[in-house]
């Protein structure tokens, strides 16, 4: 079985944001990179597979060289072989055009990624994907098993959960659930050292364009004072609930 | 010129975010025309879109209930003249937006939390930890807006109901065996009121407070990421950055520190309530109401207390 996973290189989960050059630039001074916490439940599950009925497990990035480190951390955790698209990402449609052609090209019977990367938040990539390679999708997934050409996928909805069923190759979007987060695989020593002579392929982009742009980057507003009340007035909550934010 | 709304049904009721849709439509449209186009068969006749500024209502009953068969049906639906499209960023509402801007060529704004301006939405980045100014590089767009951020306004339109043909047959197939729904639960997205809570209840057996609250409120139930990784709550209920992103009228958070990943999921709240027996929580400095106490000492008095004024009320 050929898999590829999508990887995005983004901020820590814990990096203070901030922004620069009139506020139109994210700054990534002093920010450390980290692979997607969405797509670390694909990458993992590709382990999984690979492990359980054999083949091969390949990593994709759309963008520049530094986010080189994060392919070669997948790698580490036990990825095969890397490709990235030399191309500073934009707008998804210029990095699922990107991807597409990898999978058009080379044959993949899976391709996994997150629902969203936790930067820029799109949310449209993997979807972008499958529309452009006209293969079907499960998005939002938190379970998926593979029997033959089968596929048995859940998916969360709006409410409650669907199990679907389709066949390979397809493309799915998953978050936490698709694997637990205590399963979540990290490099160890090996992996390391193995990562670094493993082939990390660098492809140019395809000719597509962007069609969004973001012109600035705000932050949000604060919060005003938080209101203290005494745990022997919670009757002064409930007024204030009430009366002055008028929530309830 | 005109306006599209493509309108989500659920077991065949409009929700909320439907209605939202509509509106956002309409006060993009201003004078001009609101074109709603319903993806499945409304229990409830269709023309209730009208209040809320929708003018020609087309019903797509043959749409299908996968999000992929719904795009690939709607992309030979779309009029030249709709200059934007707007839909719901739901579950669903992602999938059809991405896909439907593949098959039409369009550019897609997602996780919009403003109406446009000049050309130029806000939407949601960085987990909530930022607000991106953006804009097509075209004219014509598609929209799909953040359930609750911008919210619902009613300014009626002709409502007038007819049917159009549209299938999905051409989508790549996946097929529905089983829907298994949370019971009785509202969905949290679309939560006017959410009731949360964290490692500060201990126990999972302790939840029974929490869902009383919620009860008593006709909220929905959260959770912090501790408690859904220990098991206590399910992964549905996580809210924060890697779980679900919420922006309800009131948070109310039980027993949670507020570590910045958890705040990340819950800061576009409009009205945040912290309860939590340690003054030096950081979730005190991103909340708009605390309460310091214990959790167990201060839940039951204040269910007591908000049952009494729903009584009242």
């Amino acid at each position: 079985m050929k898999i590829l996973v999508c990887i995005s290189h983004v901020p820590d989960t814990t990096a203070k944001i901030n922004f620069k050059n009139n506020e139109t630039e994210f700054d990534k001074e002093g920010v450390q990179f980290v692979i997607n916490p969405n797509d670390e439940f694909g990458l993992t599950k590709a382990m999984i597979l690979k492990e359980t009925l054999g083949g091969n497990v390949t990593v994709i990035n759309v963008g520049d060289a530094s986010s080189e480190p994060t392919l070669r951390k997948a790698l580490a955790i036990g990825a095969d072989d890397a490709i990235r698209v030399d191309r500073v990402p934009k707008d998804a449609f210029t990095v699922a055009s990107d991807i597409a052609e990898e999978v058009k090209a080379g044959g993949y019977d899976l391709i996994l990624g997150g629902i969203e990367s936790i930067d820029y938040n799109g949310g449209q990539v993997m979807a972008m994907v499958a529309a452009l390679c006209n293969l079907p999708i499960v998005d939002t997934c938190v379970g998926l098993s593979i029997d033959g050409n089968k596929a048995t996928a859940m998916r969360e909805i709006d409410g409650g959960k669907e199990t679907l069923e389709t066949t390979l190759p397809l493309v799915i979007a998953g978050k936490k659930g698709l694997v637990e987060e205590k399963d979540l695989r990290i490099p160890n020593m090996r992996g390391i050292m193995m990562a670094r002579t493993k082939k990390l392929e660098v492809k140019s982009p395809t000719a597509a364009t962007e069609k969004v742009a973001d012109k600035k980057y705000e932050k949000p507003a604060a919060r005003g004072n938080c209101k203290m009340i005494s745990a022997d007035n919670v009757g002064e909550l409930v007024e204030l609930l009430h009366n002055e934010a008028k929530v309830i | 010129m005109s306006i599209l709304a493509i309108v989500e049904t659920w077991e065949g009721n409009f929700k909320k975010a439907s209605f939202e849709v509509v509106s956002v439509a309409k006060r993009i449209a201003g004078g001009d025309k609101v074109t709603a186009l319903v993806m499945g068969t409304p229990n409830e006749n269709a023309s209730v879109l009208g209040k809320y500024g929708a003018d020609d209502i087309r019903v797509i009953s043959s749409s299908g209930i996968n999000p992929l068969e719904m795009a690939y049906a709607l992309a030979g639906l779309i009029p030249a003249e709709a200059s934007q499209i707007v839909l719901s960023h739901t579950n669903n509402g992602k999938v059809i937006a991405a896909t439907l801007a593949v098959k039409t060529g369009l550019p897609l704004l997602t996780n919009v939390v403003s109406l446009p301006e000049g050309g130029i939405v806000k939407r949601k980045s960085f987990s909530s930890k930022g607000i991106a100014h953006a804009s097509a590089n075209e004219g014509r767009s598609i929209l799909s807006i953040v359930p609750n951020a911008i919210g619902v306004v009613e300014i009626a339109g002709a409502g007038n109901v007819s049917d159009a043909q549209g299938s999905g047959s051409n989508a790549p197939s996946i097929k529905s065996i089983n829907i298994d729904k949370a019971k009785g639960k509202i969905p949290l997205i679309e939560a006017d009121i959410v009731v949360s809570a964290g490692r500060g209840m201990k126990d999972p057996s302790n939840w029974g407070m929490v869902e009383e609250m919620a009860e008593i409120l006709g909220a929905g139930t959260a959770c912090s990421k501790p408690v859904s990784d220990m098991g206590w709550r399910p992964h549905s209920e996580h809210v924060g950055q890697t779980g679900i992103a919420i922006n309800p009228q009131l948070y109310i958070a039980i027993g949670i520190s507020g570590a910045i990943q958890h705040l990340a999921g819950v800061n576009s709240s409009k009205n945040i309530v912290v309860i939590n027996k340690d003054p030096e929580a950081p979730f005190f400095k991103s909340a708009d109401y605390g309460i310091v106490g214990d959790a167990f000492e201060v839940v039951p008095k204040l269910n007591e207390a908000l049952r009494n004024f729903k009584a009242n009320n």
